[in-house]
C-alpha cells in the first residue's frame, strides 16, 4: 500500500511543477464532458417532455380505439362497448388559444381512466370540484406560470368560452390543459363527439368483440404507436447527439495530445521508480489511480459545465422544437440521476481512451529502454503510419455505410468515417509538404525551419487533428446553414403569397366574416382553407400522421406555390378532386412518386388520389397533402374550417386587419399580415440552428484550447533544440518569429486541407443526413467567402494559441538557454 | 576468468553477499547477436568494495544492470544473499531493487518534480523502511540540509549526485551498485562524493559495486576487477 501511495504521489508532484499541462489535460476532459452532457442534458430534458406529454394521462401507455377512419366519433360508441363490459375511458383532444399561445386541451372522465392515469387526478373534494360544476381546469405549474395567472382564473379562450377554474397538476406536461370530457366538448364545440376510447383494461375472453359491438367504425392502437412526438423529433435530436458526440471527440484529441505529452515528460521518473524498486503493478495501480481521480475531478467540472451550456441553449431548443414540432418543452431544467452517471461515464471513458495508448506504452516499454532519449518519438513515429492504416479504413468504413447503409444512423457513421480518416490522415500531407519544403529550401536557417517542423509534427498532430475537425465541421454546417437559409428565404417568398392570412374562432364567426369580407371591394380574394388529420399507413402496422389541406382553385396558387415536380396540367386535375400534392418529406416517407396513387382514409371512406406534384414543405415536420378545398370539404365533415389567406393591394392589408379586428373582436381568433408571419417563420429557422451554431463555435473554442495546451506543453522542450541556433547567432526575436511562423504554416495547411473536407461533410449533412432527417433535399451551395473567413480563423486561433509560449521564447533568459549547454553531457 | 584465486573461492562464495556464476548476455546487431558478457563470475562481501573497469563497451554497465535486475540474462545466475536474481519475477526484482540494494546512476535520475527532501526519502519510503533521524543524518552528511527544499534543477551537478546517492543510502541497503557515479563531475566535486558515498557505504554497512573508467578512482576501494572480451580479468 505504501509502495502505491508513494508512487502515486511522485507521479503526481509532475503536475505541480506543471500546472499548464495539467490545466491543458483537466479542461479538455471537462470540456469533452461537458459538450456531451450539455447536449445529453437538452436531449433528456426533451424525452422527459414527450413522456409526460404522452404518459401525462396513460394516454401513450394504455392501447386506444380510434376512428377507422381518423377524426372523431360519436359517444354512443362509448356507451355501447362499457354496456358491453369493455373497460374503456373517453377522451376527447383538441387545441385552444389562450393569449397568443396554443395549447392542448384534453377531454377525461376521471372515473373511467386507466389505473396508471387515474392515479395522477385528483381524488375526494377535488375530484368533485374537477367534476363540477363548474368544474377544474388541470394545467401544469410552469404553464399556469407563463400564461401569468394564478389557480382559480377562468381565462376566456373564445368569445363565449371561458374555462373552467385553473388548478395546478405538477405532473402534468406543459402546453396542456385538462378538463372534464363534458366541458371539453362543450369548450371544443365537439358535443357528443370523442377523439379515442382508452382501454383501461384487456376486455375479457367472453366479451363480445369490438365489431359485434361497434361494428368496423373504431379500430385498435397499440401503445407504441402513438408517441408520434417522439417519432417526429427523433431526427432532431439524433443531429444534437452528433453534434455533441463531435465536441466530445474534439475535447478527447486534447486530453490524448496532453496525456501523450506527460507520459513522455514523466518518462524519467517512470524509469527512476523503476530502478529504485517500484513495481509493475504498483506503477500500473498508481497510473490507473492518477487517471480515475483526474476523468473524476475533470468529470465533474465537465458535468457543472454542461449544466450551465444547456440551460443557455434550452431556450432556444425549446423554441425551434415548439416551432418545428409543435412539442412544449419544460423551461426548468432537470437533472436525472442517469445524466450524472452517464457524464462521469463519458468523462471516465474518455480519460481511459486519451490515456491508453500511453499507458499501454509506458507499461511495456522496458526499464532500459525508457532511459534512451526520443523513444517516445520513435514510436509515435511507427504510430503515425499505423494512424494512416486506421485512416484508410475509417474512410473505408465511410464509404460502405454511405453505399450500403440506410436511415439517418449511416448518414452520421459515413459523416463520423470521413472525419475521423481525414484527422487520422492529416499528419501524412503535412509530412509531405514539410519534406519538399525541407528539398526546395535553399538557405540554412530556411532548411533547418522545415526539417525542424517536421521533427515537431508528431508532438502537434493531434492538436491539428481537433482544429482540422472544428474547421471542416465549421465549413460544413456553415455551408448547409447558409444553403438553408438562401433556400428557406427564397421558399417563404414564394409560398408566403397572401397579404393576410387569419383564423376564425369558430365555424359561425367564420360565415360571418367571410359574409363581410365579400362586400368589401378592397378584399380581391377570400381564400378558405380546410384541413383535416389523418394517418397513412407506410408498412404494415406502422403510419405517419399526415395533415391535409384543402384550398379552392385559384391564382394565388397555381402561379406562385413552390413546387419541387409536377405534372402540367397539377392544379386542374386538383380542382377536379382526384389528385393531390405532398409534401417532400412524406414523398420521401412514403416512397411516393409522381403519378403514385394514395389511399387516403377519411370518415367518409377511402379517398383515392394520384400524385400530380411534390413541394418542399420546410415549415413542418409532419407530412402534409394538398387537396382541393370542396373535395376535403365533402368527404370530411368533421374538418376544421377556420382558417383563411386574403388577397387584397399590400397597401390595404393594414387598414383591413384593423377593420376586422374591430368588426369582429374575439370572432378573430388570429390575424398575420404576410411581413409578420415571414418574420416569425425566419425567427423559428434561426432559433432552430442557434443551438448548432454555439455547438460549432464551441467545438472551435474547444480545438484552439487543444493547439494551446500543445504548444504550451511543447514550449519547454523547444528550449533546448533553439538553445543552438541562439548560440549560432540567430536572436531570440527572430526565434519567436520562426516559432510563429511554424504555426501558421500549420495551421494553414489544416485550413487548406479543411476546404475540401468542410465541402465533403456539407454535401454529407445536404444530401444525406437532412434528408434522412427532415426528409428535405436542400441544393447544394458552397460559399468560397466562407472559406476565407475559415482560412482567416483557423490563422488567428494559432496566432492566439501561440502567442504566450512565443512571447515567452523571445523573452527567454539568456541564463535558461546556456543552462542547455550547461547540462549538456 | 575469476576475480579470486580457485583455492580460496569456495570460502569467500560460502559467506558472500553477490554471487554472479557464468553469467552470459548477447544483443542482437546488424550482424547478428553481440556477445557482450561470455561467462562472468564474480563474488563480492558483505561490506566490501570492489571497482568494476573496463573500456567503453566492455559490459560493465550490462553487468551492473543484471545485478540490479534491471536487464534479464542469456545464461549463468546471480545471487544476492539467499536470493537467485536471475529466477525472480518482476515483483521480486522490483522488490530486491527496493529493499536490497541502491542503485546511483552517472544521469543521477533525480525526479524533477520532488524536492531535494522528498527525493532523499523516496526509496526508503518505497521500502517501507523510512527513517527521519538517518534521512536528516545523510542530508547533513553529504552537505543538503539547507537545500531540502529546492528542486533539483535548482541544485549543481555535484549537489544532484550526492542527492542520488543519499536517496540509494536511505533504505539502508546491503548492497550499493553504483554506475559511474562522478562520471557527470569534475575531479574534486567527484572525489568528495566518493569520500561520502564510501563513507556513508561504511555506516549503512552496505557492500560498494562501482563501475568506473578512473584507476585513481578505482585504487580508492576494497578491490578491482576489469571487464575485457565479456570476461573478468583479476
Amino acid at each position: 500500500m505504501k509502495q502505491f501511495f508513494y508512487t502515486l504521489t511522485t507521479l503526481t508532484s509532475h503536475w505541480r511543477r506543471r500546472p499548464g499541462q495539467f490545466a491543458a489535460l483537466f479542461v479538455g476532459l471537462a470540456v469533452a464532458t461537458a459538450l456531451w452532457s450539455g447536449v445529453a442534458a437538452l436531449n433528456d430534458q426533451a424525452r422527459r417532455s414527450y413522456d409526460r406529454a404522452a404518459g401525462a394521462l396513460g394516454l401513450g401507455g394504455s392501447p386506444s380505439l380510434v376512428a377507422a377512419s381518423g377524426g372523431f366519433f360519436a359517444q354512443d360508441a362509448f356507451i355501447a362497448l362499457r354496456r358491453a363490459g369493455w373497460k374503456v375511458s373517453p377522451i376527447l383532444e383538441g387545441t385552444i388559444r389562450l393569449g397568443d399561445k396554443s395549447y392542448r386541451l384534453l377531454g377525461v372522465e376521471p372515473l373511467t381512466l386507466p389505473k396508471i392515469s387515474s392515479n395522477k387526478m385528483p381524488e375526494g373534494d377535488d375530484l368533485n370540484d374537477f367534476l363540477g360544476p363548474p368544474g377544474r381546469a388541470l394545467i401544469a405549474p410552469q404553464t399556469l406560470r407563463a400564461l401569468g395567472l394564478t389557480e382559480g382564473a377562468t381565462p376566456t379562450i373564445s368569445e363565449a368560452d371561458r374555462l373552467p377554474p385553473l388548478a395546478i397538476a405538477r405532473d402534468l406536461a406543459p402546453g396542456m390543459v385538462v378538463v372534464d370530457i363534458g366541458a371539453a366538448q362543450r369548450l371544443l364545440h365537439r358535443p357528443g363527439r370523442l377523439s379515442r376510447l382508452l382501454l383501461a383494461e384487456e376486455p375479457t375472453a367472453d366479451a363480445p368483440t369490438l365489431e359485434s359491438v361497434i361494428g368496423e367504425t373504431l379500430r385498435r392502437v397499440e401503445a407504441d404507436e402513438a408517441p408520434e412526438l417522439a417519432k417526429l423529433t427523433e431526427s432532431f435530436h439524433l443531429n444534437l447527439t452528433a453534434f455533441g458526440l463531435l465536441a466530445y471527440v474534439v475535447g478527447l484529441f486534447i486530453a490524448h495530445a496532453s496525456f501523450g505529452l506527460a507520459f513522455e515528460q514523466r518518462l524519467p521518473i517512470i524509469r527512476t521508480l523503476r530502478a529504485i524498486g517500484a513495481s509493475l503493478r504498483a506503477l500500473s495501480l498508481a497510473l490507473v489511480a492518477e487517471l480515475t481521480l483526474l476523468a473524476l475531478l475533470a468529470g465533474a467540472a465537465g458535468m457543472a459545465g454542461g449544466y450551465l451550456i444547456a440551460a443557455a441553449l434550452l431556450p432556444n431548443m425549446a423554441a425551434s422544437l415548439e416551432g418545428l414540432y409543435g412539442a412544449e418543452l419544460d423551461g426548468a431544467l432537470g437533472l436525472a440521476p442517469s445524466w450524472w452517471l452517464s457524464g462521469i461515464g463519458m468523462a471516465l471513458i474518455g480519460a481511459a481512451i486519451a490515456a491508453a495508448s500511453g499507458l499501454v506504452k509506458t507499461l511495456r516499454l522496458p526499464v532500459l529502454a525508457i532511459a534512451q532519449p526520443f523513444a517516445w518519438r520513435e514510436a509515435q513515429r511507427h504510430w503515425l503510419y499505423r494512424q494512416a492504416a486506421l485512416a484508410v479504413l475509417a474512410l473505408m468504413g465511410a464509404a460502405a455505410a454511405l453505399l450500403f447503409g440506410e436511415g439517418m444512423e449511416a448518414g452520421f457513421a459515413s459523416m463520423a468515417g470521413l472525419l475521423l480518416g481525414a484527422a487520422l490522415a492529416l499528419p501524412l500531407p503535412l509530412a509531405a509538404m514539410l519534406r519538399l519544403g525541407e528539398r526546395r529550401a535553399r538557405g540554412p536557417l530556411a532548411k533547418w525551419f522545415f526539417a525542424d517542423a517536421l521533427q515537431q509534427l508528431p508532438g502537434l498532430s493531434l492538436a491539428l487533428m481537433a482544429l482540422l475537425l472544428a474547421l471542416s465541421t465549421n465549413i460544413g454546417v456553415g455551408s448547409m446553414v447558409e444553403g438553408f437559409r438562401r433556400t428557406f428565404t427564397q421558399w417563404l417568398d414564394e409560398r408566403l403569397v397572401a397579404e393576410i392570412y387569419f383564423e376564425a374562432a369558430s365555424d359561425k364567426d367564420a360565415q360571418r366574416i367571410t359574409a363581410w369580407l365579400s362586400h368589401r371591394e378592397d378584399v380581391a380574394a377570400v381564400l378558405p382553407l380546410c384541413k383535416a388529420k389523418t394517418a397513412i399507413r407506410s408498412t404494415p402496422g406502422s403510419s405517419w400522421p399526415v395533415e391535409i389541406v384543402g384550398a379552392p382553385p385559384h391564382e394565388t396558387f397555381s402561379a406562385h406555390f413552390p413546387l419541387l415536380e409536377a405534372h402540367a396540367d397539377a392544379w386542374n386535375s386538383i380542382a377536379r378532386g382526384d389528385s393531390a400534392l405532398i409534401s417532400e418529406q412524406h414523398a420521401r416517407r412514403l416512397r411516393l412518386a409522381l403519378g403514385s396513387t394514395l389511399e387516403i382514409p377519411t370518415p367518409t371512406g377511402d379517398w383515392r388520389v394520384e400524385i400530380v406534384g411534390i413541394y418542399p414543405d420546410y415549415g413542418a415536420a409532419k407530412g402534409q397533402l394538398r387537396v382541393d378545398h370542396d373535395a376535403l370539404s365533402s368527404r370530411w365533415p368533421d374538418a376544421r374550417r377556420l382558417d383563411y389567406m386574403l388577397r387584397a393591394r399590400s397597401e390595404t392589408a393594414p387598414e383591413i386587419m384593423l377593420a376586422l379586428q374591430a368588426e369582429f373582436g374575439a370572432g378573430v381568433a388570429r390575424i398575420i399580415d404576410q411581413a409578420a408571419l415571414k418574420q416569425r417563420s425566419t425567427d423559428i429557422f434561426e432559433r432552430t440552428f442557434a443551438v448548432t451554431a454555439a455547438l460549432d463555435a464551441l467545438t472551435l473554442v474547444v480545438s484552439a484550447i487543444a493547439l494551446f495546451a500543445s504548444l504550451t506543453t511543447l514550449a519547454a522542450a523547444r528550449v533546448p533544440q533553439l538553445a543552438p541556433l541562439w548560440a549560432a547567432g540567430v536572436s531570440r526575436r527572430s526565434l519567436a518569429l520562426l516559432e510563429l511562423a511554424r504555426v501558421t504554416l500549420f495551421a494553414g495547411a489544416t485550413a487548406l486541407v479543411s476546404v475540401p473536407l468542410g465541402l465533403a461533410l456539407a454535401y454529407d449533412l445536404v444530401a444525406i443526413v437532412n434528408v434522412r432527417a427532415f426528409g428535405w433535399r436542400l441544393p447544394f451551395h458552397i460559399f468560397p467567402s466562407q472559406w476565407l473567413e475559415v482560412f482567416a480563423l483557423a490563422l488567428l486561433t494559432a496566432a492566439l494559441a501561440a502567442l504566450l509560449p512565443i512571447r515567452r521564447l523571445a523573452r527567454i533568459a539568456p541564463a535558461s538557454l546556456l543552462a542547455v549547454f550547461a547540462n549538456e553531457r | 576468468m575469476s576475480v579470486i584465486s580457485a583455492p580460496a573461492r569456495d570460502a569467500a562464495v560460502e559467506g558472500a553477499l553477490l554471487r554472479v556464476t557464468g553469467l552470459s548476455k548477447s544483443y542482437l546487431g546488424p550482424q547478428g547477436p553481440l556477445p557482450v558478457l561470455r561467462g562472468v563470475d564474480l563474488t563480492l562481501g558483505a561490506g566490501e568494495s570492489l571497482a568494476l573497469m573496463g573500456e567503453s563497451g566492455s559490459g560493465k554497465s550490462t553487468l551492473l544492470h543484471l545485478v540490479a535486475g534491471l536487464d534479464h540474462a542469456d545464461g549463468g545466475a546471480i545471487h544476492i544473499d539467499d536470493a537467485e536474481v536471475t529466477k525472480l519475477d518482476d515483483e521480486g526484482r522490483a522488490a530486491l531493487r527496493r529493499k536490497t540494494l541502491g542503485v546511483v546512476f552517472q544521469q543521477f535520475n533525480l525526479v524533477p518534480s520532488l524536492t531535494v527532501g522528498d527525493n532523499l526519502s523516496l526509496q526508503a519510503r518505497l521500502a517501507g523502511r523510512y527513517d527521519r533521524d538517518w534521512r536528516d543524518a545523510l542530508a547533513e552528511r553529504l552537505g543538503l540540509s539547507a537545500l531540502l527544499d529546492r528542486y533539483p534543477e535548482q541544485l549543481s551537478g555535484g549537489q544532484q549526485q550526492r542527492v542520488a546517492v543519499g536517496r540509494a543510502l536511505a533504505p539502508r541497503p546491503r548492497l550499493l551498485l553504483a554506475d559511474e557515479p562522478t562520471g557527470n563531475l569534475d575531479e574534486a566535486t567527484g572525489d568528495a562524493v566518493l569520500n561520502l558515498l564510501l563513507e556513508l557505504s561504511a555506516t549503512a554497512g552496505a557492500a560498494v559495486l562501482m563501475v568506473t573508467h578512473s584507476a585513481r578512482l578505482a585504487a580508492r576501494l576494497d578491490r578491482r576487477a576489469t571487464l575485457a572480451g565479456g570476461r573478468l580479468a583479476p
